[in-house]
């Protein structure tokens, strides 16, 4: 692990409405949340040193899906830019190495998708290895109800534990009621999965006194890192998550306690499985936000988790992990803590 | 630069064909990986971070493919990073992992690119599956010919340029196209694709993959203590622009000005055409060597195409372009950016074999996506300071 050698922090951040189905282009979307994330920075788009945008062609639906969204971040001069087939928490990774090597300030990063245009169950079977399991057809649905079984089985979670994690992250229903409801898949209901949801966000990262020049209460990363892992589930452990492990380990979660953990946990078991392998106790808010069980805009989900880890630093706290992962399982997986101070 | 150095050391590429039927994609990636490896005495144990690039996933079918790929890039346990910035992938995928050096992040990293077109239809792809798609040819032959018109280059340069890169091809084991008879009365009697572009002028559709090892300063010295001269990086940058706007120039793009100028400023060139001894330029069809010869200052405006015509960017002339046979003998799409990294990294190494540059010190490679909006380019030093 090494300390960066400039601070980054990040000094704001925006997401769009979080709906079912939007009639919007992506572009749209993106055009509509970097201005709400740089405008109350005092900031316009050619302030913008480098830029990272976060998405997925299978989506989108479209091949070179992200070349349009040139157009929302305004890449006239041309703009030192870059773009990730990942979510946008990783193109938040890049930026932050872009940040320092020191020669520039101000970084944009996005997540962006439109899940609502694609069949998830079609859709997700083709990032599985093409040879052994995509012809399997197995969905995501499928993999988790597999891992919600390990996870069952190793103690970690109960189907009860899971209801009390869907009431508390969408603020409705009863425990009781939402175990009366059938399996989806077995031992997942319908309140362990998330939404579909369209959405995109973006976040504004800005280095050393250009950060405090421009916000009271920058959120400093003083730890990025991530993993990933074997692909195919079987021949994993899926009551841990050693990737996770890992990367909060180089993140250095342990160095102290964090108040707020936002997670990307897309089903109620990987929550519960999360906390585990991170070691959060009782006394740490997780997803305050709702998390990706109240809003899933995929390719944006783990960006929103950084964002809603940032508003806790902005609203005076002291230090939040903010988790994203990728792939089946929580295949690969990322940690990103956030301070009031460097 | 405020920087601090870093190398290339190790570089590998596959056996690029039009189906590469005997490996998957997994044996794709490792055939060009290991050669990286064995190249800078390197073992999978000594990678810190893997980052993978490749263009648009509907070309084979394979979504977010870093995943299963995590596997045989021997990621397991480390960071895996997947980049897509359209045909400069390849390019920004290697200053992407220049940058987790960079950063103080990690000591070596591993660049990895591909495509395994023949899994699936690029044209098909290209056009989302949703009708008629222009191909990459028809969406360039209008900057081409406006290149023309501008220019007033005589209708033979492009058939000169595609001679020259099938010839240098014959000399590069891993090209894809050898086509040993090749000539201007060939070209120009080939099928007439995109006017004025000839299926003798076009790239071919590949199977192939390109690794590159990039370590810090200390490893690179280690390396060069061995007699394994690395390959500084003096400079790199990506840039892009939006696709359609009034002003926008996509024969002389300002997103390729500009990148170039990051890469000459860091790199301490100020007079390219005579610093720069070889460059490896992302030309799948033959007009675009000389519209990126006037791009990246390597010849003047309306210039370009005469350094074509006296044979300057011959191998053997004053300033080779794509000794390796280029995009034009090899396309990988997604890896092709990353082999042109790679050529320019072995040229000031020493290392390119039949066909080596003589003497070259400093290199440029680079790529270019979309309708010409993404620029990947880095220059490479056989030293940090070659101008001292």
């Amino acid at each position: 692990m090494s300390t960066p050698s400039t601070d980054i922090a990040v000094i704001g951040w925006a997401q769009t409405p979080m709906v079912r189905r939007t009639d919007k282009s992506e572009t749209q979307l993106l055009m509509d949340v970097i201005t709400d994330a740089i405008e109350p920075l005092g900031l316009n788009r050619t302030d913008i040193d480098f830029t990272c945008l976060g998405s997925c062609d299978y989506i989108t639906g479209q091949a070179f899906s992200f070349v349009s969204n040139l157009d929302a971040i305004g890449a006239w001069p041309p703009k030192r830019d870059s773009h990730v087939e990942m979510d946008g928490a990783w193109a938040l990774y890049e930026a932050w190495l872009r940040l320092q090597e020191g020669d520039i300030e101000i970084a944009v990063v996005t997540g962006s998708g439109r899940s609502s245009t694609g069949d998830p169950a079609l859709i997700y079977p083709m990032e599985m290895d093409p040879y052994f399991l995509a012809p399997l057809g197995a969905d995501p649905l499928t993999f988790a109800a597999l891992q919600a079984r390990a996870v069952i089985a190793s103690g970690i979670a109960d189907e009860r534990s899971m209801a009390e994690v869907a009431v508390r992250s969408r603020g409705k229903g009863t425990v009781d009621s939402l175990l009366a409801e059938d399996f989806v898949r077995q031992p997942l209901r319908r309140h362990d999965l998330p939404p579909i949801t369209d959405g995109a966000a973006a976040m504004v990262l800005a280095t050393g006194d250009r950060a405090r020049q421009l916000v009271e209460r920058p959120a400093y990363i003083t730890g990025f890192d991530h993993r990933t892992e074997c692909h195919n589930p079987s021949f994993r452990a899926l009551d841990d998550s050693p990737s996770t492990r890992i990367a909060a380990a180089a993140a250095g979660l342990g160095d102290a306690p964090v108040e707020v953990a936002e997670l990307q946990a897309a089903f109620t078991h990987e929550e519960l499985l999360l906390r585990n392998v991170l070691g959060l106790g009782d006394d740490v808010s997780v997803n305050p936000s709702g998390g990706a069980l109240r809003d899933n805009p995929i390719m944006a989900t783990g960006l929103c988790r950084v964002g809603f880890a940032a508003d806790h630093i902005f609203g005076g706290g002291g230090r939040a992990l903010a988790h994203a992962t990728s792939g089946p399982c929580l295949q690969q997986n990322l940690v990103c803590i956030l301070e009031e101070r460097p | 630069m405020s920087t601090p150095p870093v190398a290339v050391v190790g570089v590998g590429q596959t056996h690029h064909k039009s189906r590469r039927l005997d490996v998957s994609f997994g044996g794709l990636v490792r055939e060009a990986v290991f050669r990286a490896l064995d190249d800078a005495h390197m073992t999978l144990a000594d990678i810190d971070a893997v980052v993978l690039g490749k263009a648009p996933d509907l070309f084979e079918g394979v979504m977010k493919p870093e995943l299963y790929l995590s596997d045989a890039l021997g990621a397991v346990g480390k960071p895996m990073f997947r980049v897509h910035t359209a045909g400069s992938v390849g390019g920004t995928t290697a200053i992407v992992a220049a940058s987790h050096v960079q950063a103080g992040k990690h000591k070596t990293v591993l660049a990895v690119a591909f495509e395994k077109q023949s899994e699936g239809n690029a044209q098909f792809a290209l056009g989302s599956g949703k009708g008629a798609s222009l191909g990459a040819g028809g969406a360039f032959a209008p900057f081409i010919r406006a290149y023309i018109q501008r220019s007033g280059a005589p209708e033979h340069i492009g058939w000169k340029v595609a001679v020259k890169d099938r010839l240098n091809a014959l000399k590069n084991p891993y090209a894809h196209l050898k086509i040993e008879d090749i000539s201007i009365e060939k070209v120009k009697a080939s099928p007439m694709m995109w006017e004025p572009t000839r299926f003798l002028e076009s790239c071919p559709s590949s199977d192939g993959a390109c690794a590159v090892v990039i370590t810090d300063e200390a490893g690179a010295n280690a390396a060069a203590a061995d007699g394994r001269p690395p390959a500084w990086i003096l400079g790199a940058s990506s840039r892009s622009e939006p696709p359609s706007f009034p002003g926008r120039d996509p024969v002389r793009p300002a997103a390729a000005l500009q990148c170039a100028a990051d890469v000459y400023a860091a790199a301490g060139i100020t007079d390219p055409r005579r610093q720069i001894d070889t460059a490896e330029l992302y030309v799948p069809f033959s007009w675009l060597e000389p519209i990126w010869l006037e791009a990246f200052g390597l010849a003047e405006v309306g210039e370009g195409w005469k350094m074509v015509d006296d044979g300057t960017t011959e191998l053997g002339g004053a300033l080779p372009v794509n000794a390796s046979g280029g995009v034009l003998s090899s396309n990988p799409i997604g890896a092709s950016g990353l082999i042109r990294f790679a050529e320019a990294a072995n040229q000031v190494r020493g290392a390119a074999g039949e066909h080596q540059v003589d003497g070259a010190k400093v290199a440029i490679g680079m790529a270019y996506g979309a309708n010409n909006q993404y620029f990947s380019t880095w220059a490479v030093g056989s030293s940090l300071h070659p101008f001292d």
